[in-house]
């Protein structure tokens, strides 16, 4: 399947190329750039380099005790994407775009950015490598995740504020390939996700399939055999596809993506593309997605600003055809009790977006053995998340008493 | 025979460049479409017209026509509501070719034989699918040849030679030339090298090519028609449309009309 998809940019009928024709050359240079850079050695070695002593790689494949106890029943392991710089997962795929931005002799890195995961690790990648950055993010986002925005601007990046649409994620890519359309000489676009036009699913999953690989290895090690369950929040889908690429071929490992279904499906108020959307085209790429019966993309929701997306990779559409991958979803409420609870139970507070496979992961335990692993692949830390939690939750997360 | 070829052959035997406007259907009202509609045949002010046909997420689009099709989208307006109201003027008698800007993804939901049938059922002459690349674009060019409408590629600045020689190869009706690496939007000038990069798709190219994006004025489509066989204009026109929003649909098709016979005034000495 690699070689196949690495010319055509298929995956099964989906993926593919529907972008103006202004960005085509730049699309086939990058395709090539990346398909020569990850057969030299020299790129290999730089990129590990910097996966390990930059960005803190390998994260640690934690076992979480008191989860256990709690759910009663599978073993469960939590794959710390937290814990890697910048505070998600979104790093691995920055710095080896940011490599071959290089390579290809680009001044300038664009990006999209929903929760700002994306937008800070963008913007620590032009840091590193001394590029000119410019972040698109929606006006709703900057002000759900301020603290990302600050970071951004820290790192010496240029947030520019997003005020068309729903003012999201989607809205943010919208602008993001407009700068792209006449910068296309001297910039690189960084995409975030496994989404967009091909090279893009392809290049990010491999740049994200790190988790996989050392996922493979630390649970063979620290429990000496494979996971039953691996569990993983699907937006655009990076991160599920970074940790799902290394288990593909085994057919005994159960691979569940959970979307964000918002308020709930039947409100209509919810980003759970691949449960409730069709094939069709948006942002370069053929793939499920929530439209309406017209082509215009529906409006869509999520308390979580990275999951908030009303399109999906097209690898993840064809996981879910072929049954090789479940999908399902969980709510915004049900995500914030896990937010809460992995937070109380573990001392780790999860994204809210991650804290959605948490949900999942929660689901399933119980109905496994005490014998049985399920991996939740934690992507990222909730700090960015605390001020729109606290607004959320309320007095639930407690009240500062008078001393 | 087309009424796209047609037209572009009989401005031949005048030796006449063409001149096409850009109006985003159905803003600010289908009504308002259709009186420009009328405006511009009657007064005789353009050779071909492109309809923007609304779309939630244009990328290739600058801030001007996606606000226009923000407000066609609020108002209601549909890709059929726009086929309908293409084939009511036609029974009406426009004569015009008029093609369809249409993003892909509004083609592909209800399935691109269907779209077609019911774009020439309604009198459509040509699609142009701006984020369609010729790579993708053998269903569509074939469900539109089969019906007789012509498949107007795009090529860009930044088309290789190769990629050029592929899509010059399938086009039929005409070649989109766009003027520069960019989204839709008026600029003050033309880019310098625009005619020897215009000249090369003419060498290449078997049908005629016309030259969009960016052209605003007068004397851009002046210096356009020095070496294209069309010159095409968008957001001037719509940026006038959205000045006049409030007035009704007459006074809109007039100040359309008005400002088509100064744009086009250059090809008409």
């Amino acid at each position: 399947m690699a070689v196949e998809t690495e010319i055509t940019g298929r995956f099964g009928p989906y993926g593919g190329r529907y972008v103006p024709e202004t960005l085509m050359a730049a699309l086939e240079q990058l395709a090539d750039a990346y398909v020569a850079a990850r057969d030299d050695a020299d790129f290999r070695n730089e990129l590990d380099y910097l996966l390990k002593q930059f960005a803190g790689r390998p994260t640690r494949l934690y076992f979480a005790r008191r989860l256990t106890d709690a759910w009663g029943g599978a073993r469960v392991y939590l794959k710390r994407e937290d814990l890697a710089h910048t505070g998600s997962h979104k790093i691995n795929n920055t710095v080896g775009q940011g490599l071959l931005a290089v390579r290809m002799g680009k001044k300038r890195l664009i990006a999209e950015t929903g929760a700002g995961q994306h937008g800070v690790a963008t913007a620590t990648a032009a840091a590193l490598f001394g590029l000119e950055c410019d972040i698109y993010m929606g006006t709703e986002d900057i002000r759900r995740q301020r603290l990302n925005v600050f970071r951004m601007q820290a790192l010496g990046a240029r947030v520019i504020g997003v005020g068309t649409g729903q003012r999201t994620l989607k809205d943010a890519i919208n602008e993001a390939m407009r700068d792209w359309m006449a910068s296309v000489e001297t910039t690189h676009y960084c995409f975030g996700t496994t989404a967009g036009p091909h090279p893009f699913p392809t290049l990010v999953r491999d740049f994200q399939s790190v988790i996989g690989i050392e996922a493979r290895q630390q649970i063979q090690k620290q429990e000496g055999c494979l996971p039953d369950a691996i569990v993983a929040c699907v937006g655009g889908g990076s991160n599920a596809a970074g940790i799902f690429s290394a288990f593909l071929e085994d057919e005994s490992v159960q691979l569940v993506g959970v979307e964000a279904g918002g308020k709930g499906l039947d409100t209509g108020r919810h980003a759970a593309t691949l449960a409730a959307g069709r094939p069709g085209v948006l942002h370069g790429s053929f793939s499920y997605v929530l439209q309406d019966d017209a082509g215009q993309t529906l409006p869509v929701h999520s308390v979580s600003a990275g999951l908030d997306y009303p399109g999906v990779g097209p690898e993840h559409s064809y996981w879910k055809d072929s049954g090789r991958v479940r999908y399902t979803v969980a709510t915004d409420e049900e995500a914030l009790e896990a937010f809460c609870e992995l937070s109380r139970l573990e001392g780790i507070i999860p994204a809210l977006e991650s804290a959605h496979a948490v949900v999942e992961a929660r689901k399933m335990a119980p109905q496994m053995n005490s014998r049985q692993v399920v991996i939740v692949n934690l992507s990222g830390r909730g700090d960015k998340d605390a001020e729109e939690a606290a607004r959320l939750l309320g007095d639930k997360i407690g009240k500062v008493i008078q001393a | 025979m087309n009424r796209i070829d047609a037209t572009f052959k009989s401005l031949k035997k005048q030796r006449r460049k063409a001149f096409m406007p850009f109006i985003a259907a159905g803003d600010p009202g289908l009504e308002a479409t259709a009186a420009i509609l009328r405006a511009i045949q009657a007064r005789g002010v353009a050779d071909l017209v492109e309809l923007g046909v609304p779309y939630s997420d244009p990328i290739a689009d600058g801030p001007v026509i996606q606000a226009s099709y923000q407000r066609a989208l609020a108002a209601g307006v549909t890709p059929q509501g726009i086929l309908d109201l293409v084939g009511r003027l036609r029974s009406e008698g426009l004569a015009l070719p008029v093609c369809l800007m249409v993003s892909y993804a509004l083609v592909y939901r209800p399935g691109v034989e269907d779209f077609v049938a019911r774009a020439a059922a309604a009198g459509i002459d040509g699609l142009i699918v701006p984020d369609l690349p010729a790579d993708e674009a053998e269903p569509l060019a074939a469900a539109l040849a089969e019906r007789g409408l012509a498949y107007v590629p795009l090529i860009a600045p930044t088309t290789s030679a190769a990629r050029r020689q592929q899509i010059v190869a399938r086009a039929t009706g005409f070649i989109y030339c766009i003027s520069v690496a960019g989204i839709t939007g008026e600029r003050t000038a033309l880019p310098a090298q625009l005619a020897d990069y215009v000249k090369g798709i003419k060498k290449a190219a078997r049908v005629p090519v016309c030259v969009g994006f960016g052209v605003s004025r007068p004397e851009h489509v002046e210096a356009v028609a020095q070496v294209a066989d069309g010159a095409i204009v968008g957001s001037a026109i719509v940026h006038r449309i959205a000045d006049h929003s409030a007035d009704p649909p007459e006074k809109i098709a007039q100040v359309v009309a008005d400002f088509c016979a100064e744009l086009a005034a250059p090809l008409r000495r």
